[in-house]
């Protein structure tokens, strides 16, 4: 049924009936990452759209300075030990991969010829393998071709345990064959869906071999070059100083014409979200700053200052109340929320089903995050409600309590409901943080009118987050009864998102909590869709089970979605940027200029 | 004298042993690890994280650690960071610049207010101007530094747009123009540093000359016939200034520490930026640098209190 429609809708976007953009923000709203949906396309014949560029200046050079602010600062310029956004980021202003992924889920190449598909050869029928053609041309900022040979040799460095990179899975399992001097083929073990990572986006950019080569395995640290970046990107590298700044300038040969508009670069780093917001809205002494996680009445105050503005860009990231399935408050084995215990009262679906009604998404939205938080749709029921814009998603107090009543919950002298002597009564914790924080009395209130009673705690977010594994207080232990906190999707492929449902993926204490269910939530269903998910080659069969798999978690109320966090950027009036929720910030930073 | 000095010396080469002990036993056993944002990104295999901690020497026992990192720093080698693989007296050397810049400016401007005013304020006590002096002086040090940084940035770079309110440790001009940039970025922070530690220096000066003033010898002088001027600056300051001198030379290493809170709000580069910025990370080799620097700083300085003291006060004797 559900794959049915996808077919529908895709081949509405291959006759033209739909706009591509519509079928991506459909796909967005079932849960589905952007580049997941252009793989869709792109697998069922439609060409990946060449978004024209809106690129204006007619030469390269000229712009002055290009000034960018992070207030996390950079800490290294290697860009496989790059394990922080803000390391990621500075690494792709010198540092370029194969392609990478617009905002709209298109594998734009960058310093590929083309993107691989079935129509120019590129991939193979079994899944199996992928043909990259390479751009030509291209020369490292130190004037050495780039060429089949480095691809290989970023592959051997990535790939060896032994040089412990952050994106080792990546490389670790495929082959890289060079086919001549500027076409590879990329080999996977097993049929791979999702074939677009090796070499792709954040964790396929290219350092040099020239440069690398001596320094592989053990000995990665010593390479001057992990300071000294020699890249293809629009900059060249003059100046690093670790967690303070670091400063490029114009690379004369880079390989697009007319690029890049800057002089120089400069990114300054450290500080805190609020001045930096302020540095580039308010004062207009930044072009650029990165991640404002300020709330949206001070930054429409800031931007009154009238230099600069925010801009939003839609990402994966959800904020969320998780239900525990386990009981909190019984010890089994020295362990709470034991997987072998049950809720005592959130097992029932009424209880839960009463608090999904009591979440007032649309106030959370509206008097906390503003911009920087859209009200969730209730996304994940069946394809015809889909086709209506946004679901609404139900804020009802009375409803709630209608359930409540038919399920035998019954007030008691206090006003709690109770049944067979057990309370309604909810530990709700979240880390500190004010949004946060009055979301949290926002839920509370709402209980309290329908006899739940809830009880608030927030757990400092250094200790809330941490690995510490001896800490009771860390999400993955979840020692309450229902906590709530942001979960992001940076990776384009789903797979490793939607894992955090599955029954093995459980944290208990044997896996020092290190599995990525946290909910606890099991389901028998659930786990089927995933394992097919995993080697089905056809993307939209691929979609339609991972929707199947969002339903199952949605319908059961393992979760209560809040809302959709998309990343908050502050950019000056004047400057033109390019943006992708699903690649670095700096992806296409060759195309960012100054309009006068 | 250099048998005190030598004594001296010796007595701190076990203090700093005894002091990198602690620093080191507590780092080891603080909760955390430098990767944890690795622990977290389900995209990391576990594996990748023990083979950093493998080869990074951090699952040996803590004696073992303790001991390489001694034998290390004996032969002048302070180790990486975990965090960004830079050595650590990299590190350190890159933030020395602004630290000084901006700290060392910020002392001196605070003793060239607290002395004129203190010791103006203590010859005519309980004057109108003592009495402002005063206010200023409690209005200044009550007032914490994030405060008024917040309210400089909002007076001189919102409000007035005159100075801007991001620090950068690579100005791109040259000559003249890089010292009025320099000037310009840096005189906030240093005025708001400056004006807290002038403000409670300024009342220690002042009761250290009020102590003095009132004593006989400096009534004698008076009685001599010797001009005001020359009284209080010959007899009464030089005298008053000993717990004075002492007092700076001890709140020297603080210099070298940074100012945490004003180095986060102005984004300047310095030490103390690095320092919390470590301890946030858990990049141990970092910390433990600072830290140790910090504490060679402080036992260095307390000598130079000690001696400076004896040179200026005959009266002290060294045994």
């Amino acid at each position: 049924m559900q794959e049915k429609a996808l077919r529908a809708m895709v081949a509405r976007v291959k006759a033209g009936r739909m706009s591509r953009r519509a079928f991506v923000r459909r796909m967005v709203a079932l849960g589905l990452t952007a580049p997941m949906a252009g793989m869709m396309l792109s697998h069922s014949g439609v060409a990946w759209a060449q978004a024209a560029s809106a690129y204006k200046p007619t030469k390269a050079g000229g712009g002055g300075a290009l000034k960018v602010l992070w207030w996390q600062a950079p800490t290294l310029l290697n860009p496989h030990f790059a394990v922080g956004t803000k390391d990621q980021d500075a690494s792709r202003i010198f540092y370029e991969s194969l392609a990478g992924w617009d905002g709209e889920g298109n594998l734009v190449p960058i310093l590929a010829a083309e993107v691989p598909s079935q129509q120019n050869g590129g991939l193979s029928d079994d899944g199996k393998s992928v043909t990259w053609k390479l751009k030509q041309g291209v020369k490292w900022h130190d004037g050495e071709p780039f060429t089949a040979d480095d691809c290989i040799f970023n592959w051997q460095y990535a790939g060896d345990p032994a040089t412990a990179t952050y994106d080792v899975a990546t490389y670790k399992d495929i082959q890289v064959e060079k086919i001549d001097d500027h076409t590879i083929k990329v080999i996977f073990k097993k049929p791979t869906p999702f074939w677009a990572d090796p070499f792709v986006g954040v964790r396929g950019m290219m350092i040099p071999k020239h440069l690398f080569e001596a320094y592989k395995g053990d000995k990665s640290r010593d390479a001057p070059a992990n300071l000294k970046p020699v890249g293809t990107g629009p900059y060249k590298f003059v100046d690093f100083k670790p967690g303070d700044s670091v400063r490029g300038e114009i690379n004369t040969a880079y390989h697009l014409p007319n690029r890049p508009y800057f002089d120089t670069l400069e990114m300054k780093g450290g500080g805190d979200a609020v001045s930096a917001a302020r540095a580039v809205l308010q004062t207009g002494e930044y072009d650029f700053a990165w991640n404002l996680q300020v709330e949206d009445a001070i930054l429409k105050k800031l931007e009154e200052g009238g230099k600069g503005h925010v801009v939003v860009v839609e990402g994966g990231s959800i904020e969320h109340i998780g239900i525990n399935f386990t009981d909190p408050w019984t010890e089994v084995d020295g362990e709470r929320s034991s997987l072998k215990t049950k809720h005592p009262t959130l097992s029932d679906k009424a209880v839960r089903d009463a608090l999904n009604l009591l979440v007032d998404r649309a106030s959370v939205e509206k008097f906390i995050y503003g911009r920087a938080g859209v009200a969730t749709r209730n996304f994940l029921n069946n394809p015809p409600r889909f086709r209506s814009k946004i679901t609404e998603f139900e804020f009802n107090i009375d409803k709630a309590n209608k359930i409540l009543d038919d399920a035998g919950w019954k007030r008691g002298s206090d006003g709690i409901r109770e049944k067979d002597g057990k309370k309604l009564h909810f530990v709700y914790q979240t880390s500190i943080n004010e949004p946060r924080q009055k979301n949290q009395a926002i839920v509370k209130q709402a209980c309290q009118k329908a006899g739940i009673d809830i009880e608030l705690k927030s757990v400092a977010a250094s200790v809330f987050f941490s690995s510490d594994a001896g800490n009771p207080d860390i999400y993955p232990r979840f020692s309450t009864d229902i906590q709530m906190y942001t979960t992001s999707q940076t990776e384009p492929d789903p797979a490793l998102f939607m894992n955090q449902f599955c029954s093995w993926e459980a944290a208990t204490k044997d896996n020092k909590w290190q599995g990525r269910n946290v909910t606890r939530w099991r389901s028998e269903e659930y786990d089927k869709a995933y394992r097919a998910a995993e080697g089905d080659l056809d993307p939209v069969k691929r979609a339609a089970l991972f929707i199947t798999m969002n339903d199952l978690v949605i319908g059961d109320v393992a979760v209560i979605p809040v809302i959709y966090r998309p990343n908050v950027r502050g950019v000056h009036n004047q400057l033109k940027t390019v943006l992708s929720g699903w690649d670095s910030d700096a992806y296409m930073l060759s195309d960012w200029y100054r309009e006068a | 004298m250099s048998r005190y000095l030598l004594r001296r010396l010796l007595i701190a080469v076990p203090s700093l042993i005894g002091i990198s002990i602690v620093l080191f036993t507590i780092l080891a056993l603080a909760p955390g690890d430098p990767f944890g944002e690795l622990a977290s990104n389900p995209a990391v295999p576990p594996e990748v994280r023990v083979a950093l901690r493998a080869k990074f020497g951090m699952d040996d026992p803590i004696v073992l650690r303790y001991l390489h990192w001694l034998v290390a720093m004996l032969q002048g080698d302070w180790g990486f960071s975990f965090v960004s693989r830079v050595n650590v007296d990299t590190l350190i050397w890159q933030r020395l610049p602004a630290t000084l810049l901006v700290i060392g400016s910020s002392q001196v401007l605070a003793l060239l207010i607290a002395l004129p005013v203190g010791v103006f304020a203590a010859t005519r006590p309980y004057s109108v101007f003592d009495q402002i002096a005063s206010t200023f002086a409690f209005i200044g040090f009550s007032l914490p530094t994030f405060f008024t940084g917040l309210l400089f940035i909002l007076l001189f770079s919102i409000h007035l747009d005159w100075l801007p309110f991001v620090f950068r440790s690579d100005l791109a001009a040259t000559g003249w123009r890089w010292y009025w940039e320099e000037f310009r970025q840096a005189i906030m922070p240093i005025a708001v540093l400056g004006m807290f530690q002038g403000a409670s220096w300024t009342r220690y000066v002042r009761s250290a000359v009020l102590d003095v003033i009132r004593l006989d010898y400096v009534t004698t002088a008076r009685a001599k016939g010797l001009r005001e001027g020359k009284v209080v600056i010959r007899h009464v300051v030089r005298n008053a200034l000993i717990p004075v001198v002492t007092l700076v030379a001890l709140q020297v290493p603080a210099i070298f520490g940074g100012a945490i809170v004003t180095e986060q709000i102005f984004r300047v580069p310095g030490i103390g930026s690095l320092l919390i910025n470590s301890i946030l990370q858990n990049d141990t080799p970092v910390i433990m640098g600072v830290t140790f620097v910090f504490a060679c700083l402080v036992i260095l300085f307390n000598l130079i209190a000690d001696v400076l003291y004896g040179w200026l006060d005959p009266r002290i004797a060294y045994r």
